[in-house]
């Protein structure tokens, strides 16, 4: 009898297991900025949108909104039979390292981290290089020769984007003085737009013109000192040039929605593979952004300049250091 | 000449950093001073930024934005008073229960009606409270010293900075000059005598929630909608905390209160300074020290320099006649 019901049992399994394999199902989890941070998370979600509206293949999702969750939400997606999960941001690193131990035959991706398991894909970007060219533009609209610098939390990978941002600056004008505050020490830092606002403030009164905010939605703050008083800022992530027009100078993508579409349609069609990406400005990866909102902020001139150390950057010919260097 | 412009563009920031705990401070003082413990004031603040923001973003008018705020707050703090003057609940654990279900409540009601991850959308310029250039400023931007200082300090702030300049003054003068302050007083000294004397001790205690709602009201609304330009989660960021540190270190007094306030914003505001500047034989400090430093200033003169902070007699108390 017991061997039936065992039987029974595994028969149950197997069902259901062949079941989940034939359906694809990708997950998406993001982290504490929320969906819509105009930043970072919200490319992520353009990137499975696109992903949607090109295969037609729906994808779940959750919103992290305390330190707790982010284990539960991705074994959550995982024991419910989602073939690939894509964990979004850098603090996700333990808790998809320990469910992807669980879970060896689900496919995992991760932004910003690198997780050495064979079913992790770990993506990662090279902010210093696409910072080097929002710094290059940074110093050329500058006319004090001060640009500021908003980082959100003290970590090494916003470490990373001022690192390049300062070369970038120090390329076009070597005198040149960088101003660089970061808003905290917590993740906590993410979500305080007043205080990136008055770290943005205290670099305009100490002469800066120019403000890079690498901060989450505390850099929404720094980006709206900017417009108020009348100085041009850069955005991060996303393209933020639509927030403040004419008032952003331009904005550092960083190509998480590519990131997570390639993850998800590789996944899709079979191509998937585990391991490190490292994306630079040459897998274009990072970039900078021009469109409408600030077409007449990049001169002619400017852009010519950026091109060239953009092909020379790719070519290897203008090294960028990078803040784990 | 560097050193003093560094110094007018520190005491700037003092001010707006300071607006929105002297605000919270003065209504945690009301309610405290009421007898009643609110530990409140951050959920209310909070409840009061998500309100402005969502209403100056629908309508476009900041004005009705800290109209809701206000309201937002007041329901909150009535309920407070419900659970607590009412039916003699736990001043603690009501005020932290407001606290803990606005910050889940403010994203929730934002993402539900603005579908923007728990964020309002971003305020356009004309629904926010826009900085008042005073009179004078220009005319006297020539002047060495009185300039800088009057253009540079006093004016050129918001709306709600200057009322609440004038709002500590007033609530010193309606504390100890008026009858409803004196009942008030007595109220959270020894509710018995006043009962005795005839005064509904509720009924008092209501009216200071209902101060207490409109001040965190208005200073939620500064968050948001004056300093800021939208709704973020937990945007407060443990203000109203600070603000009630603020109020033991000012002894429930208004006057003390300001200058605590005025400190805590000035020790942020400096190390928004002192951030990766190098010192003089020191080189550069850590940011981690000196983001440190306004908490270590708070325990350091809380232990040392206030001297025994002695709160009104009955505050935390619930207030239940004899039958």
């Amino acid at each position: 009898m017991k061997k039936l019901f065992a039987a029974a049992a595994i028969a149950l399994a197997m069902g259901t297991g062949a079941a989940g394999a034939q359906e694809f199902q990708p997950a998406l989890v993001f982290d504490m900025g929320g969906k819509f941070d105009k930043s970072f998370n919200e490319a992520a979600y353009n990137g499975a949108e696109r992903f949607k509206k090109e295969t037609g293949v729906a994808y779940r999702e959750f919103e992290v909104t305390n330190e707790a969750q982010r284990e539960q939400a991705i074994r959550n997606m995982a024991r419910r039979g989602a073939t690939v999960i894509a964990g979004i941001g850098f603090a996700q690193e333990t808790a998809m390292t320990k469910v992807a131990g669980e879970f060896p035959n689900t496919k995992f991706c991760i932004v910003d981290a690198v997780v050495k398991q064979p079913n992790v894909q770990s993506i990662v970007f090279k902010e210093h290089e696409g910072s080097y060219l929002v710094g290059m533009a940074a110093a050329l609209a500058s006319k004090s020769g001060k640009v500021g610098f908003v980082g959100g939390m003290d970590i090494p990978l916003i470490r990373n984007f001022l690192v390049g941002y300062e070369q970038g600056v120090k390329h076009v004008n070597p005198n040149a003085e960088v101003i660089a505050n970061f808003v905290g020490t917590t993740p906590a830092a993410w979500n305080d737009p007043g205080r990136g606002g008055e770290l943005a403030r205290s670099q305009f009164d100490r002469g800066a013109d120019v403000v890079y905010a690498a901060a989450g939605a505390s850099g929404l703050g720094a980006l709206r000192a900017a417009a108020d008083a009348g100085k041009l800022s850069i955005g991060v992530d996303s393209n933020q040039n639509h927030l403040h027009p004419g008032s952003v100078l331009t904005s550092m993508l960083k190509r998480v929605d590519v990131a997570v579409y390639n993850c998800l349609k590789s996944a899709k069609d079979g191509s998937w593979k585990g391991g490190t990406l490292s994306l630079g400005l040459k897998e274009e990866g990072v970039g900078y952004a021009v469109d409408d909102n600030n077409r007449k902020l990049i001169t002619a001139d400017m852009e010519k300049k950026l091109q060239e150390a953009r092909q020379q950057i790719v070519a290897g010919q203008l090294p960028v250091r990078a803040y784990q260097q | 000449m560097e050193g003093f412009d560094i110094l007018i563009s520190v005491l700037a920031s003092t001010l707006r950093v300071a607006t929105p705990l002297v605000l919270a401070a003065l209504a945690g003082l009301f309610a405290e001073r009421s007898g009643v413990v609110d530990i409140g004031l951050e959920g209310k603040m909070l409840a009061g930024a998500f309100a402005a923001a969502a209403a100056a973003s629908v309508t476009g008018s900041p004005v009705i934005g800290l109209t809701a705020a206000v309201g937002a707050a007041v329901a909150l703090a009535m309920v407070h008073a419900y659970a607590c003057v009412t039916h003699a609940g736990n001043q603690v654990v009501s005020g932290m229960a407001i606290n803990i279900l606005v910050a889940g409540l403010a994203p929730t009601l934002a993402f539900a009606w603005f579908s923007q991850g728990g964020q309002t959308p971003l305020l356009e310029q004309g629904s926010r409270f826009g900085p008042i250039a005073l009179p004078f400023a220009r005319s006297l931007d020539g002047v060495p010293v009185l300039g800088p200082l009057y253009g540079g300090i006093v004016s050129g702030h918001n709306v709600i900075v200057y009322a609440t300049a004038l709002l500590v003054p007033l609530s010193a003068w309606v504390l100890y000059r008026t009858r409803f302050g004196l009942r008030l007083r007595a109220v959270g000294e020894s509710p018995a005598a006043v009962d005795t004397a005839g005064i509904d001790v509720a009924a008092m205690r209501y009216r200071a929630m209902v101060i207490c709602g409109v001040l965190t009201g208005v200073a939620g609304a500064y968050l948001s909608t004056a300093q800021g330009g939208g709704f973020v989660r937990n945007m407060t960021a443990g203000s109203g905390y600070l603000a009630l540190a603020a109020l033991i270190f000012g002894k429930w007094r208004p006057v003390p209160t300001l200058f605590a306030c005025l400190l805590f914003a000035f020790t942020d505001a400096i190390q928004v300074r002192l951030q990766g500047v190098a010192l003089p034989g020191l080189g550069t400090i850590p940011v981690q020290f000196i983001q440190m430093l306004p908490y270590a200033l708070t325990v350091f003169l809380l232990a040392g320099f206030v001297g025994r902070a002695i709160p009104p007699k009955a505050s935390g108390i619930p207030y239940v006649k004899e039958r």
